[in-house]
């Protein structure tokens, strides 16, 4: 199961790279959310997958899945949440004011005011 | 957001608002012992709140719920600084948290955590965020 | 957390209620924080019974007892000195302000914030007993001092002297910061009692000098040690009760607390010795050479508190060569140390006055320039009274407490001929030769100071209104605080064994055995001695000298401008900024694209060389889990999904498809036993559509903008190679397992510490509850920063 979340997480990260590297502001958002489900994946996989229940005292049971990458990514999706707000209210609020969605033609100039 | 006309979903949101309400403040609760807390708590609720928004208009919905959710916002940060500072006065570091079991008459063990109070902070807060990234941005013309 | 430490950090707190403060338009706000200094100055004066007995009073507040950092606040004699001078200091400061600074025209609030920042941080560096916390109050009095000298930020040379004073001090703290580090490694302990308790073991050690010389980079920065001194005549911008505060009477004797403090430590050290003493020599001259040559009234008391900050210095530094005679009763050097500290509390006053009275004469003439003064004498008696006394007292006339000290400085300088170590037989008699030609200067510009300014033809063209006395409550702090400098020269004993002995059995503690302390007397008389004669000598030869200051100040002159210490520090700044231009502009495109292109290759470059170099490029297909059906369809569709993203044409499809991906990530979590993350995945999905619902009014279509094929080679090669090297070191990572996951503690105590079963929600609140607490803060500033950039643009639209 690792290796195939391997494959999975390398595919995940080359999308959204291709995604980040494109033009369109619209794009780049949609690949840092690609991003993001990639990383959370790339934690889990790394800590071990089905090495036991549910993180919960209450299964009684024997083994544990490793709680830690769970705590960090739950962190992350929310955090990611808000960022992912953040970046498209930028970019729609850029293409107001600048008139493209072009990330090239944004290109700021010499110290430009 | 213009005004939609969809009975089916005014219909059925009547009814299930309450029981998604209600479910995020229990998974929110259930948090220390089963799978929940601030986080999911906090975004079962907005999610209901955004259940409503796109029920009806945004003017409706702020009659119905005139909250400034910045300031939920600022609530629950205090919440959380402040049972974390609060550790402080006993002597002991930041952010350590305390707990007790009381025995109450009718609902028998109950145990109470300093840790619920943070979790509570972060439950505002998650609320305040996405309610007010989601309203702000509906509201911009 | 006790008393102790509410009364250091009760300005920081009481800042906060400045919101309040502020409402009352009609009162000066001054007179809500001058009640503060002066509770706190009653409250330290209530251990002065304790620290006189050779005791002290130390309360621990466990801060991060993991790392050994501790909010111990400690007060001892030497402590106590300084707590008294900031708070004492600070009441008849925040009294002279309320005079000096307008109510009308002022940003009095924010005024009286840096204030009381800094008076906080002053009693934190001088009242913790922990070199980390120590540190971090230091570093805040810097930060308050910059704020204080940018105070009229309007003016080119307040953000210039600002910024001077914050580089060089901060240079300087960042030294220190190394040397407390190097000092950990070498005790293990960041408790400033327990290193100086087991300083003996260091001596030999190889990170001994390096650590001596970061500390005393931060002492020179601060206290304006030659050659880093320059800050301090530019921090004279400051608004004149600042001046008088930060940069004569406290601040700047962080410095010599710092030294003071570490001479358990370091003094033993023959670099020290020499560092020390040499340093603050120098300084002392250069500092009263200079100052001579001022024209400005501040600029004079910039150069003369460099220079008296040297004198102390050089005190210290001559005190502990003390340390290598054992003898208390016949050990004449000790003299220099209680010289030091004697003199500290006499700068403090006479400077202090002195001050005042240049910020009274600014105040009521409009001008600091002794070109444009003279003959202020009649107009302001009282001024010129508070300034003469305290000029004598500078320049060492009797029967004032500078004379006093003075005397006991000669005395110090002149024993070192006697000593025999560190080369002294042959190089101490430069100290007493070199420590009189410093006081010639200093006779010679106090009497600049006081004669230039009153006496002579009054110039009243040259100034912008009449002259005439200061207000009542501007004359009090001053007159206070010459009286405290006649009351101290005819009645020194009043200080010996409440302050001054007590502070040395802190400097010097090897000398005393168990219940012995230091039998300070001071006497203005003790027959014709050779300090005698060197007074004397100074007073002719200064007279002589200030007669003839017309004649020879084109001297100055001479002096070539390139040379200079403040052109240096210009240049090095302008290079520096220059520099990092043309090191920016030669890669910063201003083009998102090529950033990300940098950002990745180089993500490529370093994973492949540590996975390479590190050996880590295997497989391990033993240790797998068993995969599912349901796990194969899932895998799959999250590829396709991920992948059909690049080729979708319009927007919709392309949110859609990314809610897709999102969906079965989250069925991924139930499949991996995780039902937290599953439920949270769940439910942000379902708002993010929401979310971009939303947005889709305002987005753009998406559009392919036209490329050429090359671009897109170069993107998918990267892509290509970022996707490969991920899945090398997720399989790397699954098969090179270093350690146990650290996780067994957060399962092992979920029960026994937190009293919870659910680990995931436990580590979040508890375990690693200080994730949260920030994460939940940059949530909160990402929400606001959406509502700014949404609400907070009505000013743009109306102006286009």
């Amino acid at each position: 199961m690792e290796i195939l979340m391997a494959f999975v997480i390398g595919i995940l990260f080359m999308s959204a790279t291709y995604l980040m590297l494109s033009k369109s502001l619209l794009r780049i958002i949609v690949g840092t959310g690609l991003l993001s489900h990639g990383a959370h994946l790339l934690i889990l996989t790394m800590g071990g997958l089905k090495r036991g229940s549910a993180p919960l005292l209450g299964e009684h049971a024997k083994n544990y899945t490793d709680p830690l990458p769970q705590a960090l990514i739950l962190t992350a999706i929310v955090i990611s949440f808000g960022v992912t707000a953040f970046f498209l209210v930028l970019a729609y609020r850029a293409y107001q004011e600048l008139g493209t969605d072009n990330v090239e033609e944004m290109k700021g100039t010499e110290p430009n005011d | 957001m213009k005004k939609t006309n969809n009975i089916i979903l005014e219909t059925a949101l009547k009814a299930l608002l309450f029981f998604i309400v209600l479910y995020s403040v229990y998974i929110f609760t259930a948090g220390h012992y089963y799978p929940g807390g601030g986080f999911i708590g906090g975004l079962m609720t907005s999610g209901a709140i955004v259940l409503l928004l796109i029920t009806y208009d945004i003017k409706t919905v702020q009659r119905i719920l005139p909250i400034n959710y910045r300031i939920i916002t600022a609530i629950g940060l205090l919440f959380a600084i402040g049972t974390s500072a609060g550790s402080l006065f006993f002597n002991v570091p930041f952010l350590t948290h305390a707990f007790t079991h009381v025995e109450l008459p009718v609902l028998g063990d109950l145990s109470l955590h300093t840790a619920t109070l943070f979790d509570l902070g972060v439950y505002f807060v998650v609320v305040g965020v996405t309610m007010t990234i989601i309203q702000t941005i509906g509201e911009d013309e | 957390m006790s008393f102790l430490h509410l009364a250091i950090l009760s300005p920081l707190i009481y800042s906060l209620f400045m919101i309040f403060f502020k409402k009352f338009h009609r009162i000066h706000t001054g007179w809500f924080i001058l009640p503060l200094p002066i509770l706190l100055f009653i409250y330290f004066l209530s251990f002065l019974p304790v620290t006189s007995n050779q005791k002290m009073v130390t309360e621990t507040f466990n801060w991060i007892p993991s790392l050994g950092i501790n909010f111990t606040a400690k007060a001892d004699g030497l402590s106590l000195l300084f707590a008294l001078l900031i708070t004492g200091i600070g009441a008849l400061v925040v009294f002279y302000s309320i005079y000096y600074l307008d109510r009308m025209k002022e940003k009095l609030p924010s005024f009286y914030v840096y204030l009381l920042l800094f008076m906080g941080a002053m009693l934190g560096v001088v009242l913790s007993d922990n070199l980390i916390v120590m540190y971090a109050f230091w570093e805040l009095t810097s930060f308050s001092s910059f704020l204080l000298i940018g105070y009229w930020y309007g003016r080119e040379q307040s953000r210039y002297g600002a910024q001077k004073s914050m580089l060089i001090t901060v240079f300087g703290g960042l030294a220190m910061l190394g040397g407390i580090i190097l000092l950990y490694i070498m005790t293990r302990t960041f408790s400033i009692s327990e290193i100086a308790a087991e300083s003996h073991s260091i001596w030999g050690n190889s990170l001994f000098i390096p650590a001596l010389l970061c500390i005393l980079l931060g002492a020179f920065t601060k206290s304006a040690q030659f050659p880093f001194y320059i800050w301090l005549p530019d921090a004279m911008e400051a608004p004149t009760p600042v001046s008088a505060y930060l940069h004569s009477a406290t601040m700047v004797k962080a410095g010599i607390y710092l030294v003071a403090r570490f001479t358990p430590v370091f003094g033993d050290s023959g670099v020290w010795f020499w560092l020390v003493s040499g340093i603050g020599l120098i300084t002392l001259t250069w500092g009263s050479i200079f100052a001579a040559k001022q024209t400005d009234l501040k600029g004079i008391l910039a150069f003369s508190t460099v220079s008296q900050l040297g004198l102390i210095m050089s005190l210290l530094g001559v005190g502990s060569a003390a340390l290598h005679y054992a003898d208390l009763d016949e050990n004449i050097y000790i003299v220099a140390v209680s010289a030091a500290i004697f003199h500290l509390i006499n700068h403090a006053t006479f400077k202090g006055s002195l001050f005042m009275a240049v910020g009274i004469i600014d105040h009521e003439t409009g001008t600091r320039d002794i070109r444009k003064l003279g003959g202020l004498m009649t107009f302001m008696p009282i001024t010129f009274t508070v300034s003469i006394i305290g000029a004598f007292s500078m320049a060492g006339i009797p029967p004032f407490n500078g004379f006093l000290s003075k005397e006991m400085f000669f005395t110090g300088m002149v024993r070192v001929t006697e000593m025999d170590l560190f080369h002294l037989e042959t190089w101490g008699i430069l100290f007493p030769v070199i420590a009189w030609v410093a006081s010639v200067f200093t006779f010679v510009y106090s009497m600049i100071l006081i004669f230039k300014t009153f006496t002579g033809n009054v110039q009243l063209e040259k100034l912008d209104r009449q002259p005439h006395e200061a207000p009542l409550g501007m004359l009090i702090p001053p007159v206070i605080l010459v009286s405290l400098v006649v009351i101290f020269g005819l009645f020194p004993n009043l200080l010996s064994d409440s302050l001054i002995s007590p502070a040395m059995a802190e400097i010097l503690p090897g000398l005393l055995g168990a219940g012995e302390e230091f039998t300070v007397h001071i006497s203005s008389w003790h027959g014709f001695t050779i300090e005698v004669f060197m007074t004397l000598g100074v007073v002719i030869l200064g007279i002589i000298l200030y007669r003839t200051f017309p004649k020879w100040k084109t001297l100055y002159s001479k002096i070539p401008e390139r040379m200079s210490l403040f052109r240096l520090y210009d240049q090095l700044v302008e290079g520096a900024q220059s520099g990092s231009y043309k090191l920016t502009k030669s890669f910063m495109t201003g083009s998102i694209h090529s950033y990300l292109v940098y950002i990745f290759a180089f993500f490529i470059f370093i994973l492949t060389a540590t996975l390479i170099g590190k050996g880590a490029l295997k497989v391990d297909t033993g240790n797998v889990s068993a995969i599912g059906i349901y796990e194969w369809i899932l895998a799959l569709f999250v590829a396709a999904g991920a992948i059909s993203i690049l080729f979708v044409k319009s927007r919709m499809t392309s949110i859609i498809l990314l809610g897709a991906v999102g969906y079965t990530v989250s069925l991924f979590y139930v499949l991996f036993r995780a039902p937290d993350l599953a439920l949270t995945q769940l439910v942000i999905e379902t708002i993010s559509v929401a979310l971009f619902l939303v947005c889709f009014y305002h987005l753009p279509k998406l559009r392919k903008y036209e490329t050429r094929i090359r671009f897109k080679l170069t993107n998918a090669l990267i892509s290509i190679g970022v996707g490969a090297v991920v899945t090398v070191m997720a399989l790397s990572a699954h098969s090179n397992k270093l350690f146990d996951s650290i996780s067994k503690y957060y399962v092992e105590n979920t029960y026994e510490k937190a009293a919870g079963k659910n680990m995931v929600n436990v580590i979040l609140v508890d375990f690693r509850g200080f994730d949260t607490l920030f994460e939940i803060t940059v949530l909160a500033i990402a929400s606001l920063g959406i509502y700014g950039m949404i609400k907070l643009r009505g000013n743009r639209r109306k102006e286009g």
